[in-house]
């Protein structure tokens, strides 16, 4: 029988997966999947939680950020591909320096 | 004592709350819209609204003259436990004598400056300034409390100030601005200190609750490091410095002369006819704290004795017209401290009216003068005049009358006041009156020898200025110039008319009227009329020896003009140094104060402080800054692992809390 346990935990995975790859991976759009990833295991845990309290408030936010979601992978693909096109083919984190102080 | 009982009127009068109002308003309205919108118009304003303050005054004169004395406040400005300051009014004879001649010489300088003020760029700035000047002499004098004159005694300051720095493009007169009120402030201080002794020992600083109390200090003593000064003394010394500083005398009187950088209609109507002799009224307003102590009256004959003959040492050695008469001023003023150092107030006070207009005619002759020569280098100098009679004849008539005035000449307003202060020093019973009186005798000579070597100098002979004038004549002032000075003439003829003594047949109303604030005389004797007589005679004597030693130098024999300054260098560089109290000041005070603020200024508050500060802000922003910059190398991924951290610490820190 699958628990609560085991949706927080599926959902907890998602997220570090995410988060580590995130903050190591230098490539943009793999960067993007990664929020994706996060956003997923959120979604999860919202759902889950909501689930079992009886509670409708969690779906809605599931909802919500499923359409922040799309709205934010058009954005930062959009971006990925205007950094493409200006930077000289490079899509790698640490070669964008433009906002060094 | 009192001839008449005055009534005592203390409701809210509007007419005498008028008085000074109007020319303050007059002058907040010509400073705040004269620059844009009036320009050449600006006189209007405060000429009308001086002309009414006059015809308001003399209105109440009549009042008082008929047994009134108004006495109310209209304000209560600060209210403390036992401390009550009000802005009020207090009309009595001493008040509405000097509201009168303040009102009158003041329309009247309003009506010349409007001649000599032409053209000028800051003609709405002079005309604003010297209306805010005669609201608050009108307030200084019309004042019923110690702290409202102490404020109309700074207000007078501030507006000598603006107007002696009136051309404050040249550094002269700003240097001039900056003395006198510098050296008015080491007055005032003392003043200040007064006010607050009086208030500590009698408990109140309105006049009416003050003088009904001043037995209860008459035998007081305080002790001051080991000395025993008695009270009354002290406060009245304090209360002199103040007197010292604004009536210019010894050792504060250094700024008048150089006040005569402003120009000359503020030179007759400030440093000449009204806030100089502020002092004075002053003095005589508290005469019977004065009067307590005798070491106090002794301190204010001997200053005004000594100013009065070093003054007029002086005065015949220097060469700016303006100058001579500021040193002439300087005399005349030492006159009143003398009459009122041998007890005689309302004498004081008569000299101090009839000294008010032919001082101003005087000065608004030399006004005229320098009119006329503006085009040359230095207007002031009469070296370069010479022969103006002919040129100038309403100028050279009205300036004769007021040096026969001020030299004593019977007939005119100063031989009667002049000759009342040494009558009443001769019999005086302070021991000290028989010096006094020689003292005044022998500058009556001298006072009428300056005055006629510049009536000779100026007037008669050739004209010396053709060359720097570049064969320009001078010519006679505008109407607007010359009809004030012929209505002072009047008054510098008819002014002492009002108090012609009784060994010559007059009643001496004057002195009378003022006789019931100011308190009587003290003479030894009634004095014989012989020697009234005799004395008279000295004096006139005196008065015509200088005139005719002044003659004889300028007119008759031109060569004996430098034959003392070269017989007698010493002395007369010591004379032409003006006793060389510029000097003294300079390398005593002036000098030390520089290194001690260069010291401190520049060695330590700059260098360790200001330094420091400035460049120790600049210095750690900019460390701070180049350090947080390392952080901020514009990679993404550096900023996500921040983001971690920080929520981490987050975490740890709300956990573990």
């Amino acid at each position: 029988m699958v628990g609560l346990g085991h949706y927080i935990a599926l959902s907890l995975i998602l997220f570090i997966i995410g988060m580590f790859g995130f903050i190591f991976r230098r490539n943009l759009i793999v960067m993007l999947v990664c929020i994706e990833v996060m956003l997923n295991g959120l979604i999860i845990m919202f759902a889950a939680i909501s689930h079992y309290t009886k509670d409708i408030s969690g779906y809605i936010v599931v909802f919500f950020i499923i359409a922040m979601a799309a709205a934010e992978a058009a954005i930062g693909l959009s971006l990925v591909v205007l950094i493409y096109k200006k930077l000289r083919k490079k899509v790698y984190s640490d070669e964008i320096t433009f906002f060094k102080g | 004592m009192v001839e008449k009982s005055f009534e005592v009127i203390r409701e809210f009068n509007l007419t005498i709350f008028l008085i000074p109002f109007l020319p303050f308003a007059a002058s907040i309205i010509t400073l705040t819209l004269g620059r844009l919108y009036w320009r050449d118009k600006a006189h209007y304003l405060p000429v009308l609204a001086v002309f009414l303050s006059f015809i308001l005054g003399f209105k109440t004169l009549f009042d008082v003259l008929g047994g009134k004395i108004y006495e109310f406040d209209i304000y209560t400005w600060i209210l403390s436990s036992h401390l009550k300051v009000g802005l009020g009014f207090l009309v009595d004879p001493l008040s509405i004598m000097m509201v009168c001649m303040v009102c009158s010489l003041s329309f009247l300088i309003h009506v010349y400056s409007i001649g000599y003020m032409h053209g000028d760029p800051g003609y709405y700035r002079f005309f604003s300034y010297i209306a805010l000047f005669t609201f608050s002499m009108l307030m200084l004098v019309l004042s019923n409390n110690l702290v409202q004159l102490f404020l109309g005694w700074e207000a007078v300051g501030l507006c000598s100030y603006f107007l002696i720095g009136f051309w404050y493009e040249k550094k002269s007169a700003a240097d001039a601005a900056k003395k006198a009120f510098i050296v008015n402030r080491v007055g005032d201080f003392g003043f200040a200190l007064g006010i607050y002794m009086v208030f500590y020992f009698l408990g109140t600083l309105y006049y009416h609750e003050m003088f009904p109390k001043l037995h209860l200090i008459a035998h007081k003593y305080i002790h001051i490091g080991g000395w025993e000064i008695h009270v009354p003394f002290l406060i009245s010394f304090l209360l002199f410095c103040g007197a010292m500083g604004k009536s210019a005398q010894v050792p504060l009187h250094v700024w008048l002369p150089d006040a005569m950088e402003g120009p000359t209609p503020v030179s007759a109507l400030i440093h000449a006819a009204t806030m100089v002799t502020a002092g004075v009224f002053m003095v005589s307003r508290l005469h019977s704290l004065f009067e307590m102590s005798e070491a106090a009256m002794a301190m204010v004959a001997f200053v005004g004795a000594f100013t009065c003959f070093m003054a007029a040492t002086i005065a015949p050695t220097q060469f700016d017209i303006k100058r001579v008469i500021a040193f002439s001023t300087l005399s005349q003023l030492g006159y009143m401290f003398m009459a009122c150092g041998v007890g005689a107030f309302a004498v004081g006070m008569f000299h101090l009216f009839t000294h008010a207009y032919f001082k101003a005619l005087l000065f608004l002759g030399a006004g005229s003068v320098i009119h006329a020569l503006h085009h040359a280098p230095d207007p002031n100098d009469i070296r370069i005049m010479g022969g103006l009679r002919k040129y100038m004849p309403i100028t050279f008539w009205t300036f004769l009358i007021a040096s026969l005035s001020i030299s004593g000449v019977p007939g005119f307003a100063g031989f009667f006041s002049k000759d009342e202060i040494l009558s009443h020093a001769f019999f005086s019973e302070y021991p000290w009156g028989k010096i006094i009186w020689f003292i005044g005798w022998f500058v009556a000579a001298l006072t009428a020898f300056y005055t006629f070597r510049i009536v000779f100098k100026a007037f008669c002979g050739e004209f010396r200025g053709r060359e720097v004038l570049h064969g320009e004549v001078p010519h006679e002032s505008p109407k607007v110039m010359t009809i004030p000075l012929i209505i002072i003439a009047f008054g510098a003829i008819f002014s002492g008319w009002l108090g012609i003594p009784e060994s010559l047949g007059g009643g001496a109303h004057f002195m009378k009227f003022l006789e019931s604030v100011v308190g009587e005389p003290k003479v030894v004797h009634e004095a014989s009329h012989g020697l009234e007589y005799f004395l008279m005679l000295l004096s006139v004597l005196a008065g015509l020896t200088g005139i005719g030693l002044a003659w004889l130098v300028y007119v008759k024999k031109p060569e004996l003009e430098t034959a003392f300054s070269s017989r007698f260098r010493r002395i007369y560089t010591f004379l032409f140094r003006k006793w060389y109290f510029d000097e003294l000041y300079y390398y005593t005070i002036v000098r030390p104060t520089l290194w001690i603020a260069e010291f401190v200024v520049k060695l330590i508050l700059d260098t360790f402080v200001i330094e420091n500060t400035v460049n120790g802000s600049a210095y750690s922003v900019d460390t701070v800054g180049s350090g947080l910059r390392k952080f901020h190398n514009g990679i993404v991924n550096y900023y996500n692992v921040f983001i971690l951290l920080g929520v981490i610490i987050y975490f740890i820190v709300f956990y573990l809390r």
